[in-house]
């Protein structure tokens, strides 16, 4: 991580300097499309030029360039994997530059598991048309066929005659700038070096070593600590700051007041804190009308909703003797990313350069310019590492208040870093949801109906516009709160999953958008999956208790699609489901599966836990997930996104609400805010990948956000109580098994 | 308070800080040291992202103010190793891949180490109970579990063949 080299990087030396193909890769794109791309060669439908990909200099140097963001997900690793293999060179040859409105091409967000699909293939493609380029240079150079030429692994070409010649002499004289062909071979799985094999994280030694690792960890000569002062949650606001008296205040380089926005500028960042603290020292007053109700699902279902329908089918089907109709529910949930937002910004008078951790650099280009008044291309957003934010936290809003602040302050670079109960208490929240189920099963546990409503707001309200970060709204005038509508199916918002992968008969689907939030929410991983999927399979394994079948036979019953069999099967077979001890009051065990948006990753996980009866304590045994993930680059970090999505999700399913009552939001304290600790992590976790090398990349980090909530739940109800409004708290356990009096 | 010259001992080596006696060893690591390991995570010790050791025992450097620290031995991760020449907690999270985004990794390290500096051989419910405050969001403990286990027995076997000589 380095800070010197982009900030006394200006406009000009980017465009004079050896950068230039970069800027001449972007403004090409004006000059019109190729023909068309494979569909499935993702990102270079919107940039298909291969320079802006890859570049190999002279020396034999390879830059490759991806939209895509580090967010510890390993895609640092992942990418290059992907590049040394097509182009057949050791990965330790390839510098990845990441997400960079200067340098990278606008691959949109880095969410939604998407990565892979859309920089993975990118740029595996882009690779393997660089590698074809520089065989038919070397073919042309030498004067023979391109058949008789390969790629020795460490950056040649060699020839059947003996003869070798390095990348990086061909690339002297060979333009890479020019479309991606659809088609190009790519190399066989059976010859991989690189891809599927777990190469160690590139960007772990740092971090365990303290190395300059994270934004935070910038420094730039002159730099400034900034704070924000603010309320304590959204909603309200600071009365009367007494900001004469911290502006005196030694070590206070400047007090920055714009309509209701206040920061404070300083030398040293202990004095900006202090100072921020000593500003706080006014009652807050709600600024915004309480519209929130105890009662969570009446609350969702009073708030105005849009219909979206999502499934209506009708075929034939016997008749039915038993249904099963139940509502799910789940909170406000707090990303509770561990470092709170920070942002890093630094203006010359001309050009806006801004570090973010935000998912969203492009995005946050667009904001800012509109905030600041700049052109875009004055605007220079860099990614920077900062905690995982597993969905938009508090990034995107520090990076705008950070940005406002260094224009104020031309010359001096500014580090605003949100306090941790700024992030807790203004970050947009993983949003409420509820949903109601209704199936029914024929003589035969066939399930011959099926109905699923949704109630929620809409997930996605990723800030485009300055009027959709919190600063938009306190300058004076304000800038207009952004309108946004649901993601479309097949990815889906608040429906996101809610579309069986089942084969059923007379499904009908529809979502209840409420357009109004009582809160402000966004994307939180897996958006509305976590809770369709829960539903869906909580209510696979209601109607198989009605039915007096096994959870697995009624799931393979329903079920055509053979990886999503395979990867249930092979769930069950490590778990050793068939010998499993029925639930006994105590031990339960439960399954749950969904393949994720129905186009991405495969994901069964089966579980068993024990019920603490006296404390109402779920004690998580022992976890076996299997997931299919398309062509697996690096098996080990699938393992570990897998690994860390289930303990999330189990986090959020089994302990966390942020809470609220007709006056507003009761969980202030970050403290209490029960993030699950090394006490209550499951014995072990085991994740078993079903490997596809000749399919496309589906995608990982958001597979099992779903799968586990319903195995948990599963699990519970094989215990004895059946919880259907998340999280299962301890005082819910107790609550339930006091209501049914379940026999010890 | 007025900002006072005092000297900490960090990692076997002293330097001179001008700081306020109250303001928290973290931002001292931080700002005035450079020192990246200690991260803010929530300035209340409540998430252990911060912690460091001193005088051998884990604790939140976002708590203790730099005047209390005076005259006893700071020890952060950098002390530990380097990414070329890694300690062996580092080399077994190394192996062990026990991180995503690695920004609680330093502090679980940290506390890690203040038990082994005490108890070289601790069971799995030692490290559980010792691993206790601090939080990692990302989903990591079960990595982080195996990587100290693995450090255990990676120093078992370098005791056992110190002392079974050459």
């Amino acid at each position: 991580m380095r800070y010197d080299a982009p900030l006394s990087l200006t406009r000009r030396s980017v465009l004079t300097a050896g950068a230039l193909t970069v800027a001449f890769a972007f403004v090409s794109r004006a000059f019109g499309q190729p023909t068309a791309l494979a569909e499935s060669q993702s990102s270079l439908k919107n940039t298909p030029w291969l320079d802006a990909w890859i570049r190999v200099d002279g020396d034999g140097h390879i830059t490759v360039f991806t939209g895509k963001a580090e967010l510890g997900q390993g895609i640092r690793t992942a990418l290059t994997q992907v590049a040394a293999e097509e182009l057949d060179v050791s990965p330790s040859g390839i510098e990845l530059i990441t997400a960079d409105t200067w340098r990278t091409p606008d691959e949109g967000l880095t969410a939604g598991s998407h990565s892979m699909q859309d920089s993975g293939t990118a740029i595996r493609n882009a690779a393997a048309n660089v590698r074809m380029r520089l065989t038919e240079a070397a073919a042309a150079a030498w004067g023979t066929s391109a058949a008789a030429i390969a790629t020795t692994g460490d950056g040649h070409l060699g020839h059947r005659d003996g003869r070798r010649v390095s990348y990086g002499e061909l690339a002297r004289t060979l333009s890479l700038h020019v479309a991606a062909l659809a088609d190009v071979p790519l190399r066989d799985p059976a010859q991989f070096r690189t891809v599927g094999t777990p190469l160690p994280r590139l960007d772990i030694p740092a971090k365990l070593t303290g190395e300059s690792a994270f934004l935070s960890d910038l420094r730039p000569p002159g730099m400034l600590h900034a704070r924000v002062v603010r309320g304590p949650s959204e909603g309200t606001r600071l009365q009367s700051p007494d900001v004469a008296a911290v502006r005196a205040r030694p070590g206070v380089v400047n007090v920055i007041q714009a309509g209701s926005f206040i920061a404070v500028v300083a030398e040293h960042e202990w004095t900006a804190i202090t100072a921020m603290r000593d500003l706080e020292r006014t009652p807050a007053v709600r600024s915004a009308p309480v519209t929130l109700s105890d009662d969570l699902f009446a609350g969702l279902q009073r708030l105005p909703a849009q219909e979206i329908p999502v499934l209506d089918t009708h075929g034939e089907a016997a008749i039915a003797v038993r249904a099963v109709t139940a509502r799910y529910t789940r909170p406000w949930l707090s990303h509770g990313s561990i470092g709170p937002s920070c942002a890093l910004a630094h203006f010359d008078g001309t050009v806006m350069t801004l570090w973010t951790h935000s998912q969203g650099i492009f995005n946050v280009r667009r904001f800012v310019a509109e905030l600041l008044s700049l052109a875009p291309q004055n605007v220079h957003v860099i990614h920077a590492e900062g905690a995982g934010c597993y969905g938009q936290n508090g990034a995107d809003d520090v990076a705008a208040d950070a940005a406002f602040i260094a224009k104020a302050m031309p010359g001096r670079p500014i580090r605003l870093q949100w306090m941790r109960e700024q992030e807790f208490g203004w970050e947009p929240l993983g949003p409420a949801m509820a949903t109601e189920l209704e199936a029914a099963l024929d003589a035969n546990q066939r399930i011959v109906s099926w109905r699923h409503e949704i109630w929620s707001n809409r997930h996605n309200n990723r800030p485009q516009s300055a009027g959709a970060v919190w600063i938009g709204g306190e300058l004076e005038p304000a800038f207009r709160p952004q309108q946004g509508a649901p993601i479309p199916m097949p990815e889906g918002d608040g429906h996101r999953n809610s579309n069986p992968l089942y084969t059923l008969p007379n499904m009908h689907v529809v979502y209840h958008y409420l357009p109004d939030m009582p809160l402000r929410v966004s994307a939180l991983r897996s958006l509305g999956a976590h809770v369709n999927v829960f539903s869906i399979e909580c209510m696979m394994d209601e109607l198989a208790k009605a039915g007096e079948v096994d959870p697995l036979a009624l799931r393979l019953a329903h079920m055509q699609d053979e990886r999503a069999v395979a990867v249930m099967q092979k769930a069950a077979e490590r778990f050793g489901w068939s010998t499993r001890l029925p639930g006994d009051g105590r031990r339960g065990c439960g399954m749950g599966f969904a393949r994720y948006k129905n186009i991405g990753a495969y994901c069964a996980i089966v579980m068993e836990i024990d019920l603490e009866r006296t404390t109402g304590r779920i004690a998580m045994r022992r976890i076996v997930a299997a997931v299919d993930v398309g062509l697996a680059v690096n098996p080990d970090g699938v393992r570990n996104q897998i690994e860390g999505g289930i303990i999330q999700s189990l986090s959020w399913t089994s302990g966390e609400a942020v809470t609220f009552d007709h006056n507003g939001r009761t969980s202030l304290n970050w403290g209490s805010y029960p993030i699950l600790r090394f006490a209550d992590v499951p014995d072990s976790i085991d994740v078993f990948i079903v490997d596809r090398p000749h399919m496309p990349f589906l995608g990982v980090a958001e597979a099992a956000q779903g799968p586990t909530a319903a195995a948990l739940g599963n699990a519970l109800a094989d215990a004895g109580i059946r919880l259907r409004d998340m999280p299962f708290s301890p005082q819910r356990v107790k609550a339930a098994l006091s209501a049914n009096r379940t026999p010890i | 308070m007025k900002a006072r010259l005092s000297t900490l001992n960090v990692n076997g080596a002293d330097h001179r800080v001008t700081a306020d006696p109250s303001t928290p060893l973290l931002y001292v690591l931080r700002n005035d040291l450079r020192l990246n390991g200690a991260k803010y995570g929530c300035g209340l010790g409540q998430c252990g992202s911060c912690t460091v050791q001193v005088d051998g025992a884990a604790v939140f450097s976002c708590l203790i103010p730099v005047a209390a620290v005076q005259g006893r031995r700071v020890r952060t991760v950098e002390g530990l190793g380097t990414a070329a020449k890694p300690g062996i907690l580092q080399q077994a999270f190394a192996i062990e891949q026990a991180a995503q985004c690695g920004y609680c990794t330093a502090g679980m390290i940290m506390r890690a180490q203040a038990l082994l500096d005490q108890t070289p051989a601790p069971t799995d419910a030692m490290i559980r109970a010792q691993m206790q405050p601090n939080l990692c969001r990302c989903g990591t403990q079960l990595r982080v579990l195996r990587a100290v286990h693995r450090a255990v027995e990676m120093l078992r076997r370098q005791s056992a063949h110190a002392h079974s000589g050459p």
